[in-house]
Parts: structure tokens; sequence; C-alpha cells
């Protein structure tokens, strides 16, 4: 397959899948099937890249223009090939995971809700693999559109009201940020494709970079930098499969991936160190990153407390970038798919405590790894990842992040990732106490006896936590891979 | 032959089939014969934009030259009118017996196409014709007629909305026809070309002033600019529907090219915006528009209302794009005829079906109609997206190229209030697909419109999303139009 074949399939499978989920939804054993082999399929394509990437390769795919040079178009470097690599090899495992859930919960619309999935994740790897900043932004609502009706799939008040703050806040966001600074971008530099080195330099300058920067981090809403992360704790009342990969993975990764490809290929760190126009910024990821910290501590609903803890390890992205140090940006870039593995193993434990015990708070978790023992297992391995200690792969990416910082003789940013490690801790250790270390309640009147969480469940959360360990060992390809971005040569 | 003569038989044809179509009583002969004449008119303004687009035709009626006769000029601006006007035509005029059956007088279906087919020449023949005066009596002749088709619309308040309207729109064409007489005056000639060539000499008396100030006015009033917009709700509202749909894609868009024509060609950008700085005066409407009218369509209980507010809301972004008189601008207003036409067409369309079936327009009682109508409920979703401005909708073209001529200006805080109030637009059009998404229909029965309302409207919406791709026929177009327009002056 040539790599350009590669890259049309890539986005073609997801779709494809939509169209058989649909044609085939009277029959749900059928339609369930038709999702796995896309997934499989989606996967194995994107996988073909990875060598010719790892190679020092750029495969290209052009479409076409819409505007006079403004073209969809697609190239696929390092850091697309990563999160595209993330999103879709964890949407195999989620499907398998939906499918236990959404039965087990006796969910409605399942067609409805595996169409739209398999179109969310089309539109992620076409994020992931845009050539420019135009092609990038159309990708971009679409995933906002397409995951629109898997937030209010309960189709009730309150997830119409969700439904209306996650469009609000992202479209709202996209538009007036995002897009404002995407044509500014255009109007001064002629072009809008990713270039190595960025496109900005000496064509803009001091306070202009520091307003450009901040429309595309704070336009870039999926990246929930305060003020504007209200919509991920809304997002949470979507089915659980949604919340773990697409609110912890696809949708959120595709907002800091925005921000890290703006960085290195619009302004390029160079030119965004010499202008010091991201000093702010390394404040506002700050802010975000304890105060988010500190809310999710006080979240007894689970699902909330992870949305919060996303919002922080988001916003350690978004440090990253804004240092903007080689080897924060590469260990940025890292965390992409170390807390893609973590979270999405903890939402998945989240849900299958839901599916199987029918409990939703902190606070009702007493005893229950004795119940769920793998369950809370993999939950316990997602917690030590996202905290960031070895062997979980989240260890390099923070490794590399502190490092970045310490480079940028930004001590205190340094600091900064210490602390939350602490407080991640704080948030994520009590729930692994409170499962194995604490005995059970006697069981309420209504309570009823439970075991673990179906098959279908349990064994993607325990793939997922094991592959937190996997990561540890296989970093150094990553960060090979990783390495051109940043101008160093492999 | 026909070759030679196009820009002649794209109006004297339809003018001709009109009068005949009164004499044809027979229901379904009317109707083809109609179709067949817009249809006829599409291909001549398909066939006549391959080539204007590059080198503009130039057409002496009844072969008498320029001073003397009338002079029809077809270039890359009249070729896009001509393929709107004709275009939508073609669309609204197939779409279903039923509706146009529903709101006519029985009996009358042979005047309504008659006068559909005036009122379609006569919008065609502003667009086409080089002589000045000539746009009068082509604003007249177009305007009589759609007083005449609102005034059919099914509702006896149809008569008083058609009434003021009447009011409105002679108002405005007198101020029109003054400013053209007192150009006649200043220059002795009615030929657009030749007038643009003897103004400069008088540039600096205040009859030109006023001249220009009388086809402003004038036109702003057929085009509904803010504040001057109070004909347009009830007109859009009360008419049979799919003259609504015709009105609001091609009706005030004339008008637009009316004043752009005077301020580009005529007088002259340097005079117009270098000596009297007129976007002092637009700007600030034109953003009113957009806010004001955005914001009175969030609170309208009735589709129709909603999309006549939101259409206020749409000239502003037009005439915004005039006042920035440059290459970026000047398309993004230009081009927003045309995508605005496709979009707002087709959403009428899709109200025109709703009415049909459910016999109702006011958004309270539609609730769950995705569950009765899902494809009718499917056009709006998809034609709303084209509103908002999605990427990949023809709104987002439009909104790409005002943004960049309000940055290109130096205007930040006009290109940001642009980005800003087509979130209004999310609102609007939100709010109705909660209505018909997440309400649940007490009768769930299947009322899906018929096929031959459906296609036409599908087919307009599809091409809200053609147009977010495939730019030539549109932004390429309207861009080649405001360089033209822009060397001119």
């Amino acid at each position: 397959m040539t790599p350009e074949m590669a890259i049309k399939l890539s986005l073609a499978l997801p779709l494809f899948g939509a169209a058989g989920v649909i044609a085939t939804g009277k029959w749900p054993n059928v339609r369930e099937a038709v999702t796995m082999i896309a997934a499989f399929l989606t996967f194995g394509t994107v996988c073909t890249l990875y060598p010719v990437v790892a190679a020092g390769g750029r495969p290209e795919l052009y479409i076409g223009e819409v505007l006079p040079g403004l073209a969809i178009a697609f190239k696929v470097e390092p850091l697309g090939m990563l999160f595209a690599l993330v999103a879709s090899g964890l949407w195999i495992l989620t499907s398998i995971y939906a499918v236990g859930y959404m039965r087990g919960h006796h969910e409605k619309n399942q067609t409805r809700f595996f169409t739209c999935f398999a179109l969310a994740i089309s539109a992620a790897l076409g994020i992931a693999f845009s050539a420019n900043l135009f092609a990038l932004f159309i990708f971009y609502e679409i995933l906002t559109f397409s995951t629109f009706p898997l937030v209010t799939h309960h189709g009730d008040a309150k997830a119409i009201r969700s439904g209306r703050i996650y469009l609000g806040v992202l479209v709202g966001t996209s538009v007036a940020g995002l897009l404002f600074a995407i044509i500014w971008t255009y109007a001064i530099a002629g072009t809008l494709d990713f270039t190595p080195g960025g496109i900005l330099a000496g064509k803009a300058s001091g306070n202009g970079v520091a307003l450009l920067l901040a429309l595309f981090a704070f336009g870039t809403g999926k990246a929930a930098l305060m003020p504007f992360h209200k919509w991920l704790p809304n997002a949470m009342v979507a089915p659980t499969p949604v919340s773990a990969l697409l609110h912890a993975v696809a949708v959120v990764k595709a907002g800091v991936f925005t921000i890290m490809k703006v960085v290195v290929y619009i302004f390029g760190i160079e030119y965004l160190t010499d202008q010091g126009a991201s000093q702010w910024l390394m404040w506002v990821a700050t802010y975000t990153l304890v105060v988010s910290s500190v809310i999710a501590l006080t979240k007894d609903n689970l699902k909330a407390r992870l949305a919060y803890s996303t919002i922080s390890q988001l916003a350690y992205i978004v440090l990253a970038a804004a240092i903007a140090t080689p080897a924060a940006v590469v260990g940025g870039s890292m965390h992409i798919a170390m807390h893609a593995m973590g979270k999405i193993t903890l939402f998945f434990c989240a849900g299958s405590i839901m599916v199987g015990a029918h409990k939703t708070n902190v606070s009702q978790l007493d005893g229950i790894g004795h119940r769920m023992p793998f369950t809370m297992g993999a939950f316990t391995l997602g917690s030590l990842s996202i905290i960031g200690l070895p062997p979980m792969g989240g260890a390099w990416s923070k490794w590399h992040m502190v490092l970045g910082a310490a480079d940028a003789d930004q001590m205190f940013f340094a600091g900064v990732y210490m602390l939350s490690s602490l407080l991640s801790i704080a948030y994520l250790m009590p729930i692994v106490g409170r499962a194995f270390f604490i005995a059970e309640k006697l069981p309420e009147a209504d309570d009823h006896d439970h075991g673990e969480a179906p098959l279908l469940c349990v064994i993607p959360s325990v793939l997922t936590g094991l592959g937190t360990i996997v990561l540890f060992f296989i970093a150094e390809p990553l960060y090979q891979l990783l390495l051109p971005i940043v101008g160093v040569a492999q | 032959m026909i070759q030679s003569n196009m820009p002649a038989l794209i109006i004297v044809t339809p003018m001709l089939v009109a009068p005949i179509l009164v004499f044809v009583r027979h229901r379904i002969v009317a109707r083809v014969l109609a179709i067949a004449t817009a249809w006829w008119c599409f291909y001549l303004a398909v066939s006549m934009a391959g080539v204007a687009q590059d080198t503009p035709i130039a057409y002496d009626m009844g072969g008498w030259e320029a001073p003397l006769g009338i002079a029809y000029t077809v270039d890359a601006f009249s070729s896009l009118l001509l393929l709107i006007v004709s275009g939508i035509a073609s669309v609204v005029l197939p779409f279903g017996p039923g509706s146009a059956l529903l709101a006519i007088p029985e009996g009358k279906n042979n005047l309504f196409y008659a006068s559909f087919l005036m009122c379609m020449a006569g919008l065609m023949g502003i667009a086409i014709t080089g002589d000045l005066f000539n746009v009068f009596v082509f604003l007249e002749i177009s305007s009589l007629a759609s007083y005449t088709l609102i005034a059919m619309g099914k509702s006896r308040r149809a008569l008083m909305a058609a009434f003021s309207y009447l009011v409105m729109g002679t108002i405005g064409g007198t101020f029109t026809l003054l400013g053209i007489g007192m150009v006649y005056q200043l220059t002795g000639t009615l030929n657009m070309a030749d007038i643009a060539q003897r103004l400069p000499d008088v540039i600096d008396s205040p009859a030109t002033r006023v001249a220009l100030a009388l086809i402003v006015v004038g036109g702003s009033i057929k085009l509904a600019v803010f504040p001057l917009h109070q004909w347009l709700p009830n007109a859009y509202t009360y008419a049979p529907s799919a003259v609504s749909a015709f009105l609001a894609a091609t009706g005030t868009k004339v008008s637009y090219y009316v004043i752009v024509r005077g301020i580009f060609t005529l007088f002259g950008v340097s005079f117009v915006f270098g000596t009297l700085h007129l976007e002092r005066l637009l700007v600030p409407l034109a953003l009113l528009a957009m806010f004001v009218g955005s914001t009175a369509a969030i609170f309208q209980t009735d589709l129709k209302r909603l999309l006549a507010y939101s259409s206020i809301a749409q000239i502003g972004y037009m005439v915004l794009g005039l006042a920035m008189a440059n290459q970026a601008g000047l398309t993004g207003g230009i081009v927003h005829l045309a995508n605005h036409a496709v979009i707002k067409g087709g959403l009428f369309l899709v109200v025109a079906c709703i009415t049909y079936r459910m016999h109702t327009s006011k958004i309270d009682e539609l609730g769950g109609l995705a569950q009765r109508m899902p494809l009718t409920a499917a056009a709006w979703l998809v034609g709303g997206l084209g509103m908002i401005g999605v990427p990949t909708t023809a709104g987002f073209i439009s909104k790409w190229y005002l943004v960049m001529g309000a940055i290109d200006r130096g205007w930040y805080g006009i290109a940001f209030a642009i980005l800003l109030s087509s979130l209004l637009a999310v609102v609007y059009v939100w709010r109705v697909v909660e209505v018909f998404y997440f309400r649940e229909a007490s009768d769930k029965s299947n009322l899906e419109a018929p096929a031959d309302m459906l296609v036409p409207t599908w087919f307009l919406i599809a091409m809200t999303i053609v147009f977010g791709l495939y730019t030539p026929w549109s932004a390429g177009l309207a861009s080649k139009a405001a360089a033209l327009l822009l060397a001119a002056s």
C-alpha cells in the first residue's frame, strides 16, 4: 500500500464503518462487527504509515483547493503520526468496551451512537494528518458537530443543557478565537501550511505574537484551558465510552495537538521563545493545572473527578508548549500518548463500575476492589501512570517536560509539574485506597450483590492498564519518532 | 443566432411567455411552460457566464448603438446575478405543485406563473442592462410583480404586507428615479459606461452628492438595509412559501447589485469612500443589522419570521463587505449574495415543506419534527449549519472573505464582530434543531414531505455544501467581479 493510499484509507475506513453501521443497524451483532472491523482496519492502515514517518518520510495527500491558496491537503509528520496511532489504536479497545457497556447499560439509539463515533474518529484522523491550518480547522469543527449527538445521547433535560454548553463553548471559541487567528495568520503570512520552523518569523512581533498566540490558545476550546473548560465536565453526561475515547483522548487531544502544532509549525519554537510571547500562557496553563487539580479533589462523582483531572493534564501539555524548549515540546507531545493510555483506563474502569455495581461516586467505592479486582487493578495502573511513577509510561513524558522547563531556566514551572504530581496522588490514590483497604459497608436495602463488570468491559480496561506499563518500555522509539519536530535529526 | 443574441433572449423570453401564460388556463401546461422558461434562462445564464467571466459581453438592443440605443453588458458581476436569479427560479418553480396550490386562489395558477416570470425577467434585467434608466424600468417591473406575488399569500395579512412593501418599495423606487434623473442632468447620458467617464468632471458639484445619496438610499430601502428593513419580515412571512424562497434568495440581492454598480462603476471608490467616507455610515449600519437582526431572529416564534430577521442580518454582512471596498471584502459581500441565496432559498423551502404538512410554521408546534419528517428536519440542520458558516458549507466561504477583508483594512475589531455575530446564528439555528430533535412528537406517524417538494429543497441544501467545497462558480466569479469593480473605479 502506498503511503498516499494509506492516508486516504485511514480517513475513509471510519466513514465506511459509519455507513456500514447505519446499513446494518437492525442486526446489532453484525453492526458491532462492522465497527470492530473498521477499527481494526483503520488502525492497521495507520500503522503502515509509521515506518515511513519514522524513517523520515512525510507522506502527503492532496485533495483540492477550496479557495485559491487554501487546500484540503494532508501531510503526515511525527506529531500527527503519534496522535493518529493513539486515536485509532484506542478506538479498537473502546469499540470492544462500548459493546459491553452499551448493552450492559441498556442504552437506546445504539446505531446512532456507533455511527457518530466512527465519524468522530475520521475527523480526529483528519486533524492528525492535516497539512495546513485550513484543513485542520475543517476537521476540528466536524469533530465538534459529530460528537454533539454523543454528548446529548440520553436526550433528557440534563443532556440537552450540557449539549448547549458543549456546542456553545467549542463552537464559540473556535469561531471567535481559532478562526480569527487562522485568517489573521493567513493575512500576514500568506500561507497556512505547517512548516518546520514556523511561518510567522519576522512577520509579526512582540505584542502581536502574544495576541495571536492567545487567540490560538483560547480559541482551541478543546484544549480546555481555563476559563473555557466548562464543556468538559458537562460532556460527562455522555455514555462512558464517549467520555473515555473522545473526552479523554480524541477530542481533548485534538485540542492540545492543535496548540502543539501551532507552536511548532506556525510560530516555530525558536521564534516563540525569542519573542518571549508565551510567558503569559505558562501562567494561564499553571493556573488551570493547579486549580483544576484542586477542583478534582473536591469532586465525589468519579467521572467529574476524572474530567477535572483531564483538564489539569491537558494544561501540562499546554504548559510544555508554552515553555517551547525542545525537551518540553517532545515531552508534551509524548504526554498526548501517555495520558491517553492512562486516562482511558480510568474512564473504562469508571464505566465498568457503573455497569457492574451501579455506583457513580467515589464515596460509594469502599471495598469494591474485592468484588471487582481486575477493574480496580487496572484503575490502579492507570492512576500510577497519570501520577507519573515508573514503571508507567506517564513517567517519561513528565520527565521530559520537567527537563524542558529546567532547560529554559524556568525552575518555577518545573516545580509546578512536581506539585501537580502530588495533587494527582491526592485525588487518585484515595480511590484506590478505598477500593482495596477500606471494608465494604453493610449492603443497603436497594444494593445488589455484584461481581465484576461484563467481560467485554473488563478486558479492554485491563489491556489499557497494562498498556501504560508497555508504554514505559517503548518510550524510546516514541522519543526518537518525535525528535525531528524540534529540529533534531534522527 | 441564439449564441449572439443570448443577452436579449434571457430577458425577452420570460417577458413573452408571461403574457401567453395569462391565456393558458390548463394548470399543467402553464406549469410546464413556466418551468421550461426558467430552465431556458438558466441555460442562457450559464452559457453567458462561461464567456463573460473573463471578457464582458456587450450587446446593443435592436442593433442601436450605445448613446442612442440601450446597451446590455454582461460581465462577471452581472452573470453571477443572472445565475442566481434564473438558478433559484429553476429550482423553486418545480417545487411541489401542492405548495403553490395551497396558497394561491383556485384557477389563478397561470397568473401566479405569469407574475413569477415577470418578476424574474425584471430582476435579471436590472443585472444585465447597461442603461441607467433601464435599471429603473426593470426595478419597477420586478417590484410590481413581487407585490402581486406576495399578495397571493393565503393569510389575509398578506395583503397588508404586500401593501406596506408597495409603499416602501415605491418610495425606494422614487428615490432611485430622482437619483437617476440628477445623474442624467449632470452628465447628459444614461449609458453607464459614459456616465462613469463624465461624472469625474462634475464630481465636486453638490448635485453629484445628492444623486449618490438618492441612489444609495433608494437601493437600501429595497435591499432592506437596517433600519430601512421594516417591510421585509411581514412580506417574507405572509407570502406563499415558494415566493418567500424566491424573493429572499433573489429580490434583495438585485438591489445590492444596483448599489454596488452605482458606487463602484458610476461614482467611483475614491469619491464615495475617499472623499465622502460613506463607510462611516455603512459600517455602523451593517454592524447593527448583523447584531439586531440576528438577535431578533433568536426571539421569533415563527420559522418564517426567524428566517426573515436572519436575512436582515445577512444583508448586513453584504453591506459590510462593500463598505470595505477592497478585494477580499468586496468578494465576500458579492459571494455572500450567491451563498446566502442558496442557503436562505433552501431553508425557506424547508419551511414550505413543513407548513405544507404540519399546517403551521410556529416553532413551538413543531416538537419532535425529526420523527415525523426526518428528511425535512435534516435539511434544516444542514442548511442551518450553512447559515452559521461551519467549514465545508457556503456560509464559511463568505465569512472567510469578509474577515479577510476586515483584517486587510486593519479593522480588527470589525473582523472580530463578524465572527461574534455569526455565533448568534448558532443560537437561532440550534434552538430549532433542539425542538426538532429533542422533543417528543405527540403523534409519530410519518408525514414526510412528498418527493416533488423534497427534491428541490435538498437540491438547494446540497448546493450549500457544494459551494462550501467547490467555489469557482461562486467565490471565483465573485472575486473576478470584485477585481473588475475595483479596477473600474
